[in-house]
Formats: structure tokens, sequence, C-alpha cells
């Protein structure tokens, strides 16, 4: 079946009402869209949903105790952004490693997280920062919204629990707590342009040498990027030296579930896995 | 039937028009409907920046964009930076150091460079090398490339 409708609202209410109609694909960016649908690995739905011009879904503002960033803003928006720079500088190094200019001019947060790649760039830090999915749809008048934890919400390659009448509307981050830290980490073959053979998140509040509310995210070495819950446990509350580092990097090792691809051997991704954790907390323990 | 539709946007500073399908690509719309081919077909999947255009002042590839997504908006392609004061210094420097070999990269090059150096006027070299990163050479000229690019910039300073 071909596309047979066009819409292009400029308002949410109305793009909810669009998206009551059954096979509706919805166009952001349009960046991964496009090259999907050329590749036959997607096909466009019967309703071409455009939400690019609903202006409400690109504003930045504090909401609450963190802060709101509307799915419609673009990784380039995201660099510019004041209370991002302020707040979450672990999502300003990914958008930086993101891509190209002109694709972080138009590629989207919510479309990166509805992609749910497990190589996409903004969800590994964005699992570090604890992002909750903001979701709207309308189905029957009026307008119902509900947040599912980002962890939850990607449930495999491409797969995620939005509902095909929901559109996701935000991504709210909790404001970190003081002394907060983050670092993030791609490896790929040349740092532009690059799908990710593994990248990592690293968390948490610095006390000192001392570490806690950690949160260790990896991205590529599993159906959803992924929190490393045995290997944050392995340092929280820890001080930052030899042991604890060491003991963290093999945790993580052994917790993430790589597939040998074009990008890497599973191994070879263990093996970054555990080697690029260990530099990353040695290089936290000396700042 | 795949849907099809009129659309109205600004091309290089002209009001126009084009008639347009769903899964139409702008960068499609622009050479084969429109016959403006100097915005080239490279990868198609966003890779190579050959098929770069600005979309309301922003570089965009073209072959990732909807077609549809164009109506209302300004486009601007290499043809349109003949007379941007800009894109004109730019081609003029290109010429000047010898930044062309093959050619095929080269709308996309200079689309990107004038975006570059509207947002960042007198450039760096390695702000330069880093902007054109989602540009390919495959004959790989970029020192000459960067050497253009940086000559325009320091005429900004």
């Amino acid at each position: 079946m071909s596309t047979e409708q066009y819409w292009a609202p400029q308002t949410l209410p109305e793009a909810l009402e669009h998206l009551r109609a059954k096979d509706v694909t919805i166009l952001a960016g349009g960046t991964d869209l496009m090259v999907q649908t050329h590749a036959g690995r997607a096909r466009l739905g019967s309703t071409l949903l455009n939400i690019r011009r609903i202006g409400a879904l690109h504003t930045i503002a504090r909401d609450g105790e963190g802060v709101r960033i509307g799915a419609l803003c673009t990784m380039n928006e995201l660099q510019r952004d004041p209370l991002v720079k302020q707040h979450f500088d672990i999502l300003l190094q990914a958008c930086d490693h993101f891509a190209s200019d002109q694709l972080r001019n138009n590629a989207t947060l919510g479309g990166n997280v509805c992609n749910a790649s497990p190589a996409g760039d903004s969800l590994v830090p964005l699992l570090v920062l604890d992002a909750q999915v903001e979701l709207q749809s309308k189905p029957n008048g009026s307008t119902q919204t509900r947040h599912l934890p980002l962890a939850e919400f990607i449930t495999g390659p491409g797969k995620t629990r939005r509902d095909p009448h929901e559109l996701v509307t935000a991504l709210w981050l909790p404001l970190p707590k003081p002394g907060f830290v983050g670092r993030f980490y791609k490896f790929g073959t040349r740092p532009a342009l690059d799908i990710s053979a593994i990248s990592i998140g690293i968390g948490g509040v610095r006390q000192g040498q001392t570490l806690t509310d950690v949160r260790l995210a990896y991205g590529a070495v599993a159906a959803t990027p992924m929190r490393a819950t045995a290997a944050e446990a392995a340092l929280e509350g820890q001080v930052l030296n030899a042991a604890s580092i060491e003991a963290a990097a093999a945790a993580a090792r052994d917790e993430v579930r790589p597939i040998d691809d074009v990008r890497a051997s599973a191994w070879y991704r263990r093996e970054l896995v555990h080697n690029m954790t260990l530099r990353m907390l040695q290089d936290e323990s000396q700042t | 039937m795949n849907l099809k539709r009129d659309i109205t946007f600004t091309l290089n500073g002209v009001k126009s028009r084009a008639s347009v399908t769903a899964d139409m690509t702008a960068l499609a719309m622009l050479r084969d409907v429109l016959g403006l081919t100097g915005t080239k077909y490279g990868c198609g999947e966003g890779e190579c920046g050959a098929c770069s255009i600005l979309v309301d002042g922003l570089s965009s590839n073209s072959c990732l964009m909807f077609a549809l997504d164009c109506d209302g908006r300004e486009l601007t392609t290499i043809e349109g930076l003949a007379k941007h004061p800009l894109g004109e210094k730019l081609q003029q420097s290109f010429v000047d150091c010898g930044a062309v070999q093959c050619g095929f990269c080269t709308p996309g090059m200079i689309v990107q460079a004038t975006h570059l150096l509207e947002k960042t006027p007198g450039a760096s070299r390695e702000q330069i090398a880093r902007g054109i990163e989602g540009n390919l050479c495959r004959c790989t000229g970029y020192v000459k490339i960067i050497d253009a690019i940086e000559a325009v910039a320091e005429g900004q300073t």
C-alpha cells in the first residue's frame, strides 16, 4: 500500500488527531526514515505525518526538578542551548560526536530515541541522566500524557513501547545532583559519521575520590543500549583506585552481551568495554 | 496511487513550485524535477555531503530530506551561491587554490563551507576540518580544500 495522505500540522493537538488514523508514519528530521525507506528496511504508511512544523515540540525549559527537552530539538540546537550546557555536559559530548554538521542540523533527539538503535549516540548519555520519555495521545478528544523511563521505553532494535497513536513529545531529564560528573566515549573507525562499535557513558557524584549514584551505560553491546548494573554496584560508594576501577571494568565486560557484526566482533567489543571503562575511570580519578 | 502534491518554496531567492511524490527526496526534486544539477547525488544516505544544500540557512543533506518537507521553506543550492557574497568568495578561492580535482564534491564542499563561515566567521584550520567532516572528497584533496576555505576565513577577521 502506498502513501495517500500527507499532513504537516503546526500544532500538537492537530498532530495527535492525525495519529488516530491507522498506519501513520511520523516524520521528524527524516535523516533515518529516508535511509530506511530507500533501503527497504521500513515502508511509509498510508499517512505521512510531518511533525517538524510544530513549534511547541521545539522548546527546552526548566520543568519541576528537571529540564524538559522538546522532541524536535536537533543535535545542533542542543549544543547551543544554555540549560543543556549548564546541566547536561555528557549529552553535549555525545551531540558533538553525532554524525556530521549537516545531520546535526536535522536529526532530532526524539527521533534518535524512537529509532531505538542499539548504537544511537544520544541514548547512552540519556540513560546515564535517567531520562524519562514523555508520550502524548488523544484517544477520545482529550490529551493524555504518560512518562516512561528510557530504559523501559526501548525494548529492542528499532522497537519501543510507543503505542501507534502516541507521539513522543519530549524527554525529561532530572537535574543532576551537585558534584555530578559525566563522561562519554564513542569508538568508531573515524570520529565523524560513524556508527559506534561501542559507546560508553559514565556518570556519578564525586565527593573527593569517592563515587556515588554511579551510572554506567553502554551502546552497541546488546539489543538495546543498556545500564551495566553489576559494574555500577562494584563502584558504588567506592574510592576510585586501581582495584575498584578494575573490578567495575571487569564486571562491565562480563555483563554486556555484544554480537559479531561488520563493525566489530563480540570479543573485540568486550575488550573495548573493559579497556575503555578502565581508561575513562582512570582519567576521572586523576581530575 | 501514490500521493502527489504541489508545493511552493523559495529557491535561490525566487518563489518556486514543484509537483512531488511522498517518497521523493529534495535532491531528486532539485535535479530531476527542476533541472538544477549542480547539487550532486553521491551516496544517497547522508555519508558523503555531495548533495548539501542550505535549508532556511542550515546545511542539510538533500538526499535525506523529503521533498514534501521543502514546502514553505527557503532553499539555497550551489547555483544560488554564485550570487551570495560568501559563496562567491569561496568559489573563487577554490579556483585560486586549485582545490578541485574531479570536482564532484565541490558543490557540497562550498555549500558546507558557506554555512560554516556564516556560523563561525574566521574559523580556524581545525574548525574548518571539523566543519567539513560530513563531506567526502574521494580524490582525497582535503589539504587544498581546507586551504581554500581558510583563505576566505582569514579575510573575515
